[in-house]
């Protein structure tokens, strides 16, 4: 009996171990961030113009950092989760445009000038085609900002609470349940405090 | 989405290039593919420290590449940064803190040793020493079975007996 049961029960084991190894997300990399200031940084917006930001305008309010491209794939299935979130004027969204001009882009070599142009105009496009949940988007051109934030990537969502500390931090699209079980009760209670 | 390595379409920073996009892009604008190569020639040295920094360096995108070997383009990026600290006369610590301090502990090959990762650099040699015990059990309890056991001198009668035949 005895040498049956040994093995048996290591063998469980070991299938535990596995199924748990298995269901666990390989790209969920716990940040360092979290519990830190988010990053300063000065970028030009969208909008256009000079007009530039930096995290320290949105000092006072719980807001999300939303870094988003019009070239990635999987923001087109987050976006209109977040369109319909920021309709609800539940937090602020600021958008993160992360490197929109991509190095196998032939405009990538132009002068920056240029280039950010070329972003805006192809980042407006793509927000008036799919709708703008963000209160504003910044333009992160060499993606040194992304850097900073431990972006690796595309999309990737913060909350950041009213000192500037981040609270969580999100990799992949935003589903409607993320939002309700994880992001909506968080923001509530930073709110309070 | 890129084959090369067996992630969700979410891991849009790309491990590997389409080949067919690259060529292209590489051919109209007249650049060969290398980008990196000038900048070897520029200063060796620094790029040999930098291949001896990113080595130690995982990739986040392709996770079980080295910043080294990686093409995603984010490691091009990492690289570029490594770069320019090792120019502004930052130690590889100070390097590899940096890295640490935005992508966690993750992207070290050779995490540190402390409280967190303990179990990590001693659990190997933990069960080593479990197996080492039972392996030591079990070899007793075979010694104590083999001890010979005498033979009564009845029984030994009976075998001469037999053997007589």
């Amino acid at each position: 009996m005895k040498k049956v049961l040994i093995p048996l029960a290591l063998f469980i084991g070991l299938v535990v171990f596995l199924a748990v190894g298995l269901k666990r997300d390989p790209r969920e990399i716990p940040s360092p961030l979290i519990g830190k200031s988010a990053p300063h940084f000065t970028l030009f917006t969208l909008e256009g113009g000079d007009a530039k930001f930096s995290p320290s305008d949105m000092q006072g309010q719980v807001w999300m950092l939303n870094v988003w491209a019009t070239w990635c794939v999987a923001c087109r299935e987050e976006h209109p989760v977040l369109v319909a979130f920021s309709e609800k004027n539940q937090v602020p969204i600021v958008g993160l445009s992360y490197k929109e001009i991509q190095p196998q882009d032939p405009a990538y070599k132009a002068p920056f000038d240029e280039k950010l142009k070329l972003a805006r105009e192809r980042s407006e496009v793509w927000l008036k085609r799919h709708g703008n949940p963000y209160v504003t988007s910044v333009m992160d051109m060499d993606g040194r900002v992304g850097i900073n934030y431990g972006v690796y990537g595309v999309p990737e969502t913060y909350v950041i609470d009213k000192t500037g500390v981040i609270r969580y931090k999100f990799v992949g699209a935003v589903s409607p349940a993320l939002l309700a079980e994880k992001i909506m009760p968080l923001i509530a209670e930073l709110n309070k405090s | 989405m890129n084959g090369a390595c067996a992630l969700s379409v979410s891991m849009v920073i790309g491990c590997v290039q389409p080949m067919a996009f690259a060529q292209a892009t590489a051919a109209s604008s007249g650049l060969a593919a290398g980008r990196e190569a000038p900048l070897m020639a520029e200063d060796p040295k620094l790029e040999a420290r930098l291949v001896d920094i990113s080595q130690e360096l995982r990739c986040l995108v392709c996770q079980n590449e080295s910043l080294a070997s990686s093409h995603a383009e984010l490691a091009d990026d990492l690289r570029q940064e490594v770069r320019e600290l090792i120019r502004s006369g930052k130690s590889d610590q100070e390097i590899k803190d940096f890295l640490v301090a935005r992508y966690g502990d993750f992207v070290l090959y050779r995490p540190e040793v402390k409280p967190l990762t303990w179990v990590l650099w001693f659990g190997p040699f933990l069960l080593l020493g479990i197996a080492a015990i039972f392996l030591g059990m079990y070899l007793r309890q075979r010694r104590a079975l083999a001890v010979p056991v005498a033979l009564s001198d009845e029984a030994r009668e009976r075998a001469k007996q037999l053997l007589k035949g």
